[in-house]
């Protein structure tokens, strides 16, 4: 391999590649040989660096400075001052908000410093359509003693010592998982990773799937020689076009190499991967569902036990895991269950990556220790909220999740006390709110999201979600009733009750956590007719303040329903009937002439 | 096309050490650091030939964790082309009037044998800063 002096890690996740990144890329290569240094400088696409709020994102190594936010008119300044005379360029450099100096080096940066990488060990490293990097790194290293040194048994005990809990979600400790469908006589066994990532704002299996898909496959090939499985599925939504691409890559080249197929790596272990298109099915999560999806039928859930470990897919015992599950095995079992078993709490072992997304500075995909608090992850990671508003409230575990207010903040993270606060681990969306967010438009949100996506199989779910959602939604528009709540919440109960799978089971978390945390916005949304962060558009009007509003015309021009009258230098006004409530015009104003006051149309009762 | 090779078990560790450069800048930790002076002053006295000299070496030697890096101009243009060696918790080596004959000398003698180049040295630590 060429010795390079430099190399430029450009991020090429969905993230940055949306943002254009695959452009930065040509114009560096471009500009490199155009300085005759292309025997010099190596330009690399790697998988999501994390950091997505600021991307496009490039990563000069061995230097370690982290420029962002990149833009092609960028790009022959930063390769002639850094790479040509060794000057890293300050003004393309990170700036911590509401600081001046730049932070130079990316391991300085807040929103790095307090990350612990394991499964994402590779991101921003690697690049992931290269073979060759992953085995650079100690890839497949762990494939290799699994087969030949170590037992189906010696894995599995590993595994079930290392305390890895499943990451999808429930968090199955997976070593029993593993023995179960172990223990099964009967053959073949097959072996699937639930890629079927569906909750809103989260993005964690995706990007370990661009970033560095060996490591799942490595992952499987272990789990296959612990259970005596030769078949395996990976199951991608088709929404994920870039994971699709990059896993079926990495799968050719592991063919190729003798790392998947027959005798790998002459150990005289057969396995093999095929990759399942999913049709975006939130459902298809679910395990049984999933399955039932792979076999070519339509997702929807079985009923358990019997479990996949004994019969799953064709009736044939299935070990199904989800991405980052996968990824974690290699690890353990290079660095051994004892490195692992020091990682996190008592009960949740290891790291867990979230998607941090919603009202906060630094947007982006990060992976922490279990234990540590909500608040290190907001403001310590994720930088706090932007424009120093309030936070109101954290969304974890997607549709399934719950809602957690500013009192829980320093909540360890961990899968029980998760649950007992009402929300979930799920598979690590973290969506978080300020004081300008609706709970209760955020409840009809996800109850509208699940009365959708319910497969219908179970009367409680498909009719619980809907009933729900009706209400809620009659909430929000300034028809609710007193009794409502009690309503909501039996309902909530009965769904979670009387369902078949996870998605039911669930259904209710969303709305028994605002209930529970913020039943005084209900309260005003009910009694007062009133959405007090003015957000329910059936709830607020818009008005012209005459005494501060100079006629600019400023707020008539933004109108996109022509619902303002006046001429210049003449106090304005709103056609209430034509008015759609979008607040352009609220924005527009230079002199907080348009106010937001309770719609006095609705009568209270 | 010829079917590859399928990989054995001690093949991983070779790719391993043909790739031991990548780790090495990637991770950004190497036995030394070379950093070659690059100002406009250094790129004038013919610092391009010097970078490309010692680049050169390190290809014909094989050697997979040697760190080079650029630099702006040191302060001392009359003495460019410039260069400096820096081992792990060693005060770094300044060597000036660089040619690539010298580069060379230096690379064998200091980067890879350990032994200061004394009568190519120009100074040895760095300035105090403030």
């Amino acid at each position: 391999m060429k010795h390079y002096r430099a190399h430029l890690l450009v991020c090429a996740g969905t993230g940055c590649v949306s943002c254009g990144s695959f452009k930065i890329k040509e114009a560096l290569e471009k500009e490199v040989k155009k300085r005759d240094l292309q025997d010099q400088v190596q330009v690399v696409a790697t998988g999501c660096n994390g950091f997505c709020e600021r991307g496009p994102i490039v990563l000069v190594q061995p230097d370690g400075i982290f420029y962002q936010l990149l833009k092609v008119e960028d790009v022959p300044l930063l390769v002639e001052e850094h790479l040509l005379k060794g000057r890293p360029v300050k003004k393309l450099m990170y700036v911590p908000p509401a600081e001046k100096q730049p932070v130079p080096k990316m391991k300085d940066i807040e929103f790095f410093k307090h990350q612990r990488l394991i499964v994402l060990r590779n991101r921003g490293r690697i690049d992931p359509e290269k073979i060759e990097e992953y085995i650079a790194f100690d890839g497949y290293e762990a494939m290799a003693k699994a087969l030949s040194e170590m037992t189906p048994e010696g894995i599995i005990d590993e595994i079930l010592f290392s305390g890895l809990r499943g990451r999808g979600g429930a968090g199955f400790p997976t070593g029993k998982k593993w023995a179960a469908c172990a223990k099964e006589k009967r053959a073949p066994k097959y072996l699937i990773c639930n890629g079927d990532e569906g909750d809103p704002g989260a993005f964690m299996d995706r990007s370990v799937l661009e970033a560095d898909p060996h490591a799942v496959l490595e992952g499987m090939v272990i789990g296959a020689k612990a259970i005596g499985a030769s078949k395996g599925f990976i199951y991608i939504r088709h929404e994920y076009p870039l994971a699709l691409k990059r896993v079926e890559i990495a799968i050719g080249q592991a063919r190729e190499n003798g790392l998947l197929g027959e005798d790998i790596l002459g150990t005289g272990f057969d396995f093999d991967l095929e990759i399942v298109q999913g049709a975006g099915a939130f459902v298809s999560g679910e395990e049984t569902a999933l399955i039932a999806s792979v076999e070519g039928q339509i997702a929807m859930p079985q009923q358990r036990p019997p479990y996949p470990a004994q019969k799953g897919l064709w009736g044939k015992p299935t070990v199904i895991n989800n991405v980052e599950t996968w990824a974690t095995v290699p690890n353990i079992i290079r660095r051994g269950a004892d490195w692992f078993q020091g990682l996190g709490t008592e009960t949740s072992k290891g790291t867990k990556i979230f998607s941090l997304v919603g009202k906060i500075n630094n947007t982006g995909l990060v992976e922490v220790p279990m234990g540590i608090t909500l608040r290190e992850i907001v403001y310590g990671i994720g930088g706090g909220i932007p424009d120093n508003r309030e936070f109101k409230a954290v969304q974890i575990g997607g549709p399934s999740g719950g809602c957690l207010p500013a009192k829980l903040l320093d909540l360890p993270i961990d899968y029980e006390s998760l649950t007992a606060a009402g929300a979930m681990m799920g598979s690590g969306g973290m969506i978080v709110m300020d004081d300008k967010t609706c709970m209760v438009d955020i409840a009809k949100y996800f109850l509208n999201f699940l009365q959708d996506e319910s497969c219908g199989k179970c009367v409680s779910c498909r009719e619980g979600t809907q009933r729900m959602y009706e209400i809620v939604k009659d909430i929000t528009e300034g028809k609710g009733k007193e009794s409502d709540l009690a309503l909501l919440e039996e309902l909530a109960q009965i769904t979670k009750d009387a369902s078949l799978c996870g998605l039911g089971q669930t259904a209710g978390n969303p709305i028994l956590t605002t209930l529970r945390y913020f039943r005084h916005e209900f309260e005003a949304h009910i009694l007062d007719k009133r959405c007090p962060a003015g957000v329910c558009t059936k709830l607020i009007r818009y008005v012209v303040l005459a005494e501060k509003c100079t006629g600019c015309l400023s707020c008539k021009k933004a109108c996109p329903t022509e619902a303002i009258t006046g001429t210049l230098k003449e106090v304005h006004s709103i056609i209430q009937t034509k008015c759609i409530k979008c607040g352009a015009c609220r924005e527009a104003c230079r002199f907080e002439a348009i106010d937001q006051q309770r719609e006095e149309a609705i009568q209270i009762i | 096309m010829a079917a590859k090779k399928k990989l054995r078990i001690q093949d991983l560790a070779k790719i391993r050490e043909k790739t031991k450069s990548l780790m090495t800048i990637r991770e950004g930790e190497g036995r030394a650091r070379v950093t070659v002076h690059m100002g406009t002053c250094g790129i004038a006295a013919g610092a391009r030939d010097i970078m490309d000299a010692l680049l050169g070496e390190i290809d014909k030697a094989k050697v997979q964790d040697i760190i080079v890096t650029t630099s702006g101009c040191a302060g001392l243009c009359n003495a460019e082309p410039m260069a400096t060696v820096e081992f792990k918790n060693q005060p770094p080596v300044k060597y000036g009037c660089l040619t690539p004959e010298k580069m060379q000398k230096i690379f064998i003698q200091h980067i890879l044998g350990g032994q200061m180049v004394t009568d190519l040295v120009l100074a040895v630590g760095s300035e105090t800063m403030y």
